[in-house]
């Protein structure tokens, strides 16, 4: 739209045309309120996006404060691009995870991509080195064509543009429920490394110093992507195609390297991402957090397209553009360091005392805001809550499953797709460049070293959101404690969370009720795990035609490893190695995938969980693998034990394994109780692993590459040669890809 | 010994291939970006992997026209060795500094896993110290690792014994005769898919690739053992 077709501001009102653009009536009044008169076309716009729940998390903020934030350790807790935590010796972690769900369900290669580069831009944004990517991932059943395309083109995504940047994406999670069929989730992780002097923040300070602008031109694409992003999805959305992104990971990659080459300078004051909401957002946000004001002049801006106006240059989310703030007269030392990388920073405006955001245009001015009015003072909604029908009815419901053939079952189990072996998605992902990658996808949680040190992290990405939907408090808990036992298997002591919430529309009642309650349980076992949450991201309205998704809570979690020696994996190592499992299975079958095979559909109880009892037998594990006695480590998750065993042994080079369990078979192998763990020992570590930990000791490992379950009674429960498990659970993914349908 | 590394604006193995040298072979290294004009003060020069401009046209296209071609050009015809890997390899047979051309891998997809290579000719600077016919483990990581040419150069390269890799069982991505590394006709320049640099050390899975390196040094070694 050129700038004389735009609508003036008395039309903007009268044919309120806000609405259009996310706003309600009472908040564009509060916006007429604010600036004493009628907001123009741009302004409207810059209100809009700012104000959409994506940007200003105005719908979840309650809720978000109940996160516990804070930890020894913790050097930068949420609200800047990452969060950051200690790990010793000058060197710290900052991660984050975020969603890229809405631009993906229309075109997923683009959407997963430029998910994957805005979460890059926001780690090296800290001054952080990223070493890692991981993702999170939901989808329908793989039985529909639609789905295969979301699936295969997300993954495809990923791949090509983390490939292409060269951080490997080394680990991640992928489910698929008919909940997601319409609205996959595409959610990114990011780990950098970072020494603590390096540490940047998002901040304009100092009046007179300078706004750059580096990287990529702006284009009209991805105009109100955040306003895209904090709405239903429809069958009208495929209109809203425009509002996706375009990659160009090459430019990132140069974009990366020049920005952490300029951290190195104190000619810098402040970096951030122009991510959702582009100039718009980073402009405000970084003047808001100074308590300082920014003014633009919009005909500097590098413009890809001819004839844009104010409005598009602000609500552009063009990929691969950062702002920085530059100590005034120092600008051409930046200028050289991104020459070096063939980019260019251009000056395009000043910091400013006046706490104004003010955008000239041709010579005029074409928008002036109060800078805190789009950042801090956004307004926020305490939503009404009420408890869905459904969950008081599943809290009722027992269900008790019976298995006729424990065999097939454990076959049928493994080829769920849910649990089936994801090496069909992590082979297209370079989970190895840079060579730091010590534990690749596969195991429980993905261990990369810290060259030049002893020091490794481990890293993972969880959330079973049957639980969360069942039961939204004990799925929030079980979320960050699942989380915790992964990264305590392979070695790791878990420090710290990044949360991604996906949710439904928070508008409806019991939507926002799975979040309060979703939150309350990640909060309570954030402070029991002691792991505090110091970066996240919210994504609501996921929905479908009305329909919302399960509620996914995704938690991002990172360990530390203090030496690479007690690095630990799930696979059985060694013949003759004892087998041991901590924790006893009851009758839980509530959202388990046994009731999904079964059943075709979620229902009952979610599992219980006690966070004092899964916090000790995590510690007591930790203190074990540490002491060395550990040869491998599981948790029991999806399937349960006998899912769990099998993957140990899949994994064995050419090794087998005899158990002998006692109680009721069905629950024996398939319950998915919690805060359970399969640990095979050396016998010669047998004294001292059975002082550390309270574990019973079930089996053994064994030359014969067969999986064999008995019962004390004698008789004989699984007996099935060790490559049948493996190509079940290896061919099922290509498998169902292939299949027609 | 010097080696160099180098670094094209979208080189990402550039860091690997140096700590390759440096930590795991205890050699002299350096990084060349890629507007150097010279190589003359190096021993050997490494092209690591990537995606060298982006790559958005065919692997290596763009790279064949930077300026640190006519450098690695002029060493090659010095017969110092020069070493292509994966993204490397590709601006190698861009630049015709090997024969070939580059095809995307048969399923279409990037290709991440250690495979089994067998060592075809042991007889080159490269591969002095595997065995020959040795079966080694090193990772690959490629979107276009298809190998084709004509039928006359691949004879050409078979009797010159210029395959020095060829995969050993599944062939990953289509490769033509399962090539995995080829080297030019005078043995100087070894241009190859798997990453010898990823498989340097036992917390990476795989030591494998480490003979390749030392190999080199030995060749090196030997041919200056006079005026050393």
């Amino acid at each position: 739209m050129s700038l004389l077709l735009e609508p003036s501001p008395t039309m903007i009102k009268e044919e309120k045309l806000y609405r259009e653009m996310g706003l309600t009536d009472e908040e564009f009044a509060m916006i007429e309120t604010i600036l004493g008169r009628l907001p123009n076309y741009t302004e409207t716009g810059i209100f809009s996006v700012m104000w959409s729940e994506h940007c200003s998390y105005k719908n979840s903020k309650p809720v978000l404060k109940k996160f516990p934030t804070e930890g020894k350790h913790v050097l930068q807790g949420p609200g800047e691009g990452a969060g950051i935590i200690d790990i010793g010796d000058g060197l710290a972690v900052a991660f984050k995870i975020e969603s890229h769900n809405h631009p993906s369900a229309i075109e997923p290669y683009q959407g997963a991509a430029t998910g994957v580069g805005g979460i890059i831009r926001d780690v090296f944004s800290m001054g952080a080195r990223p070493i890692a990517l991981l993702n999170s991932l939901r989808f329908g059943e793989l039985t529909s064509p639609r789905v295969k395309y979301l699936f295969e083109r997300v993954v495809a995504g990923i791949a090509g543009y983390g490939n292409c940047v060269g951080i490997p994406t080394v680990g991640g999670e992928v489910q698929f429920e008919p909940a997601y069929e319409g609205n996959p989730l595409v959610n990114a992780m990011c780990v950098g490394l970072i020494r603590h002097e390096d540490i940047q923040k998002g901040i304009a300070s100092g009046i007179g110093n300078t706004v750059m602008y580096v990287g990529a031109k702006t284009g009209r694409d991805g105009i109100h992507g955040a306003t895209f992003a904090s709405g239903e999805l429809t069958e009208q959305s495929e209109e809203k195609r425009p509002a996706v992104q375009v990659g160009d990971p090459f430019m990132e990659k140069l974009l990366l390297e020049a920005c952490l080459e300029v951290i190195k300078s104190d000619a810098l004051v402040g970096m951030q991402d122009m991510g959702a909401a582009g100039l718009t957002s980073s402009s405000a946000e970084m003047a808001s957090k100074a308590g300082s004001g920014i003014e633009l002049n919009l005909d500097l801006v590098p413009q890809r397209e001819t004839g844009m106006t104010p409005y598009e240059m602000m609500l552009s989310e063009s990929q691969e553009r950062m702002l920085l703030v530059v100590k005034k007269g120092r600008e051409q030392e930046i200028c050289d360091i991104f020459a070096k990388y063939g980019l260019e920073a251009i000056a395009i405006g000043r910091v400013t005392d006046d706490q104004m955001l003010r955008l000239y245009y041709r010579g005029e001015i074409a928008a002036e805001i109060p800078v805190d009015a789009l950042a801090k003072d956004a307004p926020v909604y305490h939503k009404p809550s009420k408890e869905p029908a459904y969950v008081r009815e599943f809290e009722t419901m027992e269900y008790v499953p019976t298995v006729d053939n424990y065999e097939e079952t454990l076959l049928s189990l493994l080829a769920q797709p849910t649990i089936a072996s994801k090496e069909w998605v992590y082979e297209q992902y370079d989970y190895m460049v840079r060579t730091n990658t010590v534990v690749p996808p596969g195991s429980d949680a993905a261990v990369v070293r810290i060259r030049g040190t002893n020091k490794a992290l481990a890293m993972t990405t969880d959330c079973n959101s049957r639980y969360v939907y069942l039961n939204p408090e004990t799925g929030g808990k079980i979320a960050v404690a699942e989380a915790a036992r992964n990264i305590v298997c392979s070695g790791g002591k878990p420090l710290a969370v990044t949360d991604c919430l996906n949710f439904g529309n928070p508008e409806k009642p019991e939507i926002f009720w799975q979040l309060e309650k979703a939150v309350d349980g990640m909060s309570e076992a954030c402070r029991v795990l002691e792991t505090p949450v110091i970066s996240g991201n919210v994504s609501l309205y996921n929905e479908t035609n009305g329909e919302a998704i399960y509620p996914t809570p995704i938690v991002g979690m990172v360990g530390l490893i203090e030496d690479v020696k007690h690095i630990t994996t799930q696979s059985f190592k060694r013949a003759g190695d004892l087998i041991y499992v901590i924790g006893e299975a009851s009758c839980e079958f509530g959202g388990s995938e046994l009731q999904k095979l079964l059943t075709g559909r979620i229902f009952g109880k979610a599992p219980t969980i006690d966070l004092e009892v899964e916090a000790k037998r995590q510690r007591q594990l930790l203190t074990a693998i540490r002491a060395g006695v550990v040869a491998s480590a599981h948790d029991i998750a999806e399937g349960g034990f006998a899912v769990a065993l099998a993957e140990c042994v899949i994994g064995a080079n050419g090794l087998g394994v005899k158990v002998i369990l006692d109680g009721p078979i069905v629950s024996q192998l398939f319950s998915e109780t919690q805060s359970r763990f399969i640990v095979s020992v050396p016998k010669e570590h047998q004294a001292t692993f059975e002082q550390l930990v309270e574990a019973k000791q079930i089996g053994e490992v064994t030359e014969h590459p067969t999986l064999v379950i008995e019962h004390e009674s004698g008789e004989r429960i699984i007996h099935l040669p060790v490559s049948k498990l493996r190509s079940v659970w290896k061919g099922a993914i290509p498998c169902l890809l292939k299949s027609k349908g | 010994m010097k080696f160099a590394v180098v670094v094209f604006p979208g080189s990402n193995c550039d860091v690997d291939m140096y700590h390759a040298i440096k930590d795991e072979l205890g050699e002299e290294v350096e990084y060349v970006w890629h507007d150097a004009e010279s190589l003359d003060e190096f021993d050997a020069i490494l092209l690591p992997g990537g995606f060298s401009y982006g790559d958005y046209l065919r692997s290596g296209a763009i790279a064949r026209f930077a300026n640190v071609m006519k450098a690695i050009r002029k060493a090659a015809e010095e017969g110092k060795p020069i070493l292509g890997v994966c993204n490397g390899f590709q601006i190698l047979l861009e630049a015709g500094l090997l024969p070939g051309a580059m095809r995307r891998n048969h399923s279409l997809t990037f290709i991440c896993r250690s495979v089994a290579l067998r060592v075809e000719n042991n007889e080159t600077m490269f591969t002095s110290m595997y065995e020959q016919g040795e079966v080694i483990t090193i990772p690959i990581a490629h979107g276009e690792g298809n190998y084709y040419c004509d039928e006359k150069t691949l004879n050409q390269l078979i009797q010159n014994k210029q395959i020095v890799f060829r995969y050993e069982g599944e062939n990953p991505n289509g490769s033509l005769e399962k090539i995995a590394g080829i080297m030019n006709e005078k043995g100087n320049v070894l241009g190859m898919m798997p990453h010898p640099e990823r498989a340097v050390h036992e917390l990476l899975g795989s030591t494998d690739g480490l003979k390749l390196f030392q190999s080199i040094v030995k060749y090196w070694r030997e041919a200056h053992v006079v005026t050393a």
